[in-house]
């Protein structure tokens, strides 16, 4: 049920630092409305996502119920190796989706 | 049920959804206090974007550059970002390294009021950096009705 769009280049010069940006689809209930019956809506968030390159953490982020529904990061990366970048959100109600983008680096 | 009874009780009604407590500058404050700990937090290297004036609180672009060369001897290891007044001070904390090349994390966060935003940088040397901005938001986030 998760849709996912990243924007990543394809290619990259060696050493070269590029811009990945990652969106998802996700509600982020923040269990801090009232719904329709009075009752607060339960937190339904992600709390994590992590950026992998090869297999090598680059880039976590903790989230809260402060960030956005359909939650956007963007982060930077040193293109060193071609590989595969894994994007990993996780989250309540057991939310666990990854996302996978090869890049080639000249 | 008498009336007295009948009106403590809606009052308790009444008076519970005000109940989970909205984060204050004395919140946010403890909250850096927790991330900090006791070493020094100096004003400087950190650059914290947000538009100032906001008509919509539930997304609110926002990043979070410092300055940092980002190697392996001089590189940001974290970025966390704080508010004032929304429920929670916490907005997100970011871990780097000298891998991402330059310290910019770009996001889009929820605003319930006009407040301060505050980010702080920890740098390799175990220093912390911050930075902040005054946002006006018009229409809040969190308020309106869920249908």
């Amino acid at each position: 049920m998760s849709n996912i769009l990243v924007n990543a280049p394809k290619t990259a010069r060696r050493g070269a630092v590029i811009e990945i940006k990652a969106l998802i689809l996700h509600p982020m209930e923040t269990g801090f409305r009232p719904g329709p019956n009075g009752r607060l809506i339960p937190r339904n968030i992600i709390e994590r996502f992590t950026a992998t390159w090869n297999g090598t953490e680059i880039f976590a982020m903790d989230m809260s119920s402060a960030i956005a529904a359909n939650p956007f990061v963007s982060f930077f990366a040193e293109a060193n190796e071609s590989g595969t970048v894994v994007l990993r959100w996780t989250g309540d109600e057991g939310f666990a989706v990854e996302e996978r983008v090869a890049i080639a680096v000249e | 049920m008498d009336r007295r009874r009948f009106l403590a009780g809606t009052a308790a009604v009444v008076v519970l959804p005000l109940a989970p407590a909205a984060a204050t500058p004395d919140a946010m404050a403890e909250a850096i206090r927790k991330v900090v700990g006791s070493a020094t937090l100096t004003e400087g290297r950190v650059k914290l974007e947000v538009p100032p004036l906001v008509e919509n609180g539930s997304t609110v672009p926002l990043s979070v550059s410092v300055d940092s060369p980002m190697t392996v001897a001089d590189h940001v290891k974290a970025i966390h970002v704080f508010n004032e007044k929304n429920p929670q001070p916490n907005v997100f904390s970011a871990r780097l390294g000298p891998r991402n090349g330059k310290a910019i994390v770009g996001t889009r966060i929820k605003l319930g009021d006009s407040q301060r935003i505050i980010a702080i940088a920890e740098t390799s040397d175990g220093r912390f950096w911050s930075g902040g901005a005054d946002v006006i938001v018009t229409l809040a986030a969190c308020l309106e009705e869920s249908t």
